[in-house]
């Protein structure tokens, strides 16, 4: 099986991904310019950022698709920007990614996709297989789906499968980008929850990218607990304790001009991050 | 950064050469990985397949009607060329020797150019530039692994298949002119035919393929994934695939006829 997710309390404090001093341009194009945060083993931070700031490009560098200039990317304490491709499998089975406009297979099923890294893992049976398949898609809404083709589902669908993709195999990081753009508030609240509950219950450590700041406020404000009859509550307002793990990063003409929690965010005096949540 | 730093310094001609010898180093290296993937697992069986399907059955139709009208052209041009010498009863002999040396294995190879030399490098573009390549990098595959040696697997295998495929049709073509049209006996035509084969034809008919099947798939799947810059680059890179393939297998061409030839003799002993 992919990696199992520990949230024992003992992990807490340990950064799990963290950028050093990281630069990155395309061309002459410079998109990153020494940018440095952390993220600890089971928290979550929010990249806000307007578009072309390069917040997918952040995600890229974690999963090393592609390669800092600069600096050093750390995952679970190990610099992965000098790992040859087969060394950098190793630490994609730990990370889940959503990618922004889904990028699902064309050319394989619904079914397919969502358990395309089990099935890649000759060692899971079928049966087993199609379980969590079944069981991941039931999570994002679309178990209706398993047959059908990329080409055959909307926008929002194609989204929601990509998350059910990056979730299967219960990986102990996931990478969301802009995971509920384009969606309707119904299924974006079910998308927000299961990210909050993975987050708070399961000790996933997420990095959420998105220029919403509607969903980053419920990220940051919302806290899931067990309420002993296998059932999960949403708890909301003054307890504050969704905000203590749920740092924000703000990037402006490629370097962070803002980082800290939500309140923070909101008091913050610097003039874009006032434009921007204003 | 490197790179760009150091094209930056040198004058447009160097730049053009430099980057040429990039990429005929990472075109070798990718062509490497992907005959090297075939011996260690694992190995993609049933894309290998489904790309073995497309190619050789999806190919036959034009591979039969390229095959069938070239024998049938060859054999009506023999015949203005033989007349004079009062040989037209060599026509077996002509057209076995043009079809099976040199234009069974290049035409194939230079439809399969146009159609699977395309079809490769606008799928894989697409993939690109829809970043199911990066997907399929974050799901810890290896795309040369999943996509690249599959094709080339497929096209080394159906390739010669193809060929073996258009010379029996290219011949059929030529007898049916010879017969009908020249009124050269069957029985002449064929053994005419089969007595001009030296083993070094059969050999040279079966290798070419084997060499522009490698050409057309890694060529293909090459330009295709270096695509960029949307759909337009996809439109791009399907055309460059086909010019650069059809090219390179043109040029191959040169060079395989001279290595049989200085081979022949060794073969034919
Ligand atoms: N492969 C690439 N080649 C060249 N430039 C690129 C490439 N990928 C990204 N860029 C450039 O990098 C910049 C940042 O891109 P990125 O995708 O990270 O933005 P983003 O913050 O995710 O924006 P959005 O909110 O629109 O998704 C953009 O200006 C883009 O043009
Ligand atoms: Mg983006």
């Amino acid at each position: 099986m992919v990696g199992n997710r520990d949230c024992g309390e003992g992990d807490m404090g340990e950064p799990m991904i963290e950028f050093r001093g990281v630069h990155k341009s395309f061309g002459d194009e410079v998109i990153l310019r020494d940018v440095s945060f952390r993220v600890d083993r089971g928290d979550a931070i929010v990249i806000l950022g307007a578009s072309g700031s390069g917040k997918s490009t952040i995600l890229k560098l974690i999963l090393g698709l592609i390669g800092p200039e600069e600096g050093e990317i750390l995952v679970g304490g190990r610099d992965i920007a000098p790992l040859s491709e087969r060394e950098l499998v190793e630490v994609r089975r730990g990370i889940g990614m959503v990618f922004q406009e889904g990028a699902l297979f064309d050319s394989l099923s619904v079914r397919e996709n969502v358990g395309y890294r089990l099935f890649e893992e000759d060692a899971v049976d079928e049966a087993e297989i199609e379980k969590a398949v079944r069981r991941e898609l039931g999570f994002v809404g679309l178990e209706d789906a398993i047959d059908k083709m990329p080409a055959q589902l909307s926008g929002g669908m194609k989204r929601r499968v990509g998350i059910a993709r990056a979730l299967i195999g219960s990986p102990p990081v996931v990478l969301y980008d802009e995971p509920t753009a384009g969606l309707d508030p119904v299924t974006k609240r079910t998308i927000l929850e299961l990210m909050i509950r993975l987050r708070d219950l399961e000790g996933v450590t997420s990095v959420f990218v998105t220029h919403d700041l509607h969903a980053a406020s419920v990220m940051a404000g919302e806290r899931a607990v067990a309420d002993g009859g296998g059932g999960v509550r949403f708890l909301s307002g003054g307890d504050g304790a969704g905000a203590a793990r749920n740092r924000f990063v703000m990037l402006q003409n490629g370097g962070i001009c803002f980082e800290g929690d939500y309140p923070g965010l909101m008091r913050s005096t610097d003039p874009y991050v006032r434009k921007f949540v204003s | 950064m490197k790179k760009s730093l150091l094209m930056r310094a040198l004058g447009a001609p160097w730049r053009f050469i430099l980057r040429a010898l990039w990429d005929i180093q990472s075109y070798t290296r990718l062509g490497a990985r992907a005959v090297a993937n075939v011996f260690t697992p694992p190995i993609y069986l049933r894309e290998t397949i489904l790309q073995m399907d497309r190619i050789g059955i999806g190919s036959l139709t034009i591979v039969v009607l390229t095959g069938f009208f070239t024998g049938a052209v060859m054999a009506i041009q023999s015949e203005g060329a033989l007349r004079r010498y009062g040989a037209v009863g060599m026509t077996g002999q002509l057209v076995a020797l043009t079809i099976i040396r040199e234009l069974g294995p290049v035409l194939s190879a230079l439809m399969l150019a146009g159609r699977i030399g395309a079809g490769i490098a606008s799928e894989l573009g697409s993939m690109v530039v829809s970043e199911q390549i990066s997907a399929m990098r974050a799901l810890g595959t290896d795309p040369t692994r999943r996509l690249v040696t599959p094709r080339v697997l497929a096209m080394v295998v159906m390739l010669p298949l193809l060929t073996v495929v258009c010379d029996s049709v290219g011949m059929l073509g030529g007898w049916l002119i010879a017969s009908y049209k020249l009124l050269i006996s069957s029985s002449q035509y064929w053994s005419d035919a089969m007595n001009a084969m030296a083993f070094s034809d059969v050999v040279g008919t079966l290798v070419k393929p084997v060499v522009f099947g490698l050409i057309i798939a890694t060529t293909g799947c090459y330009i295709g994934l270096r695509t960029s810059g949307g759909t337009e680059g996809v439109g791009k890179s399907t055309t460059q695939a086909v010019v650069s393939s059809s090219i390179l297998v043109i040029a191959a061409d040169f060079f395989l006829n001279n290595i049989l030839i200085y081979l022949a003799p060794l073969m034919n002993r």
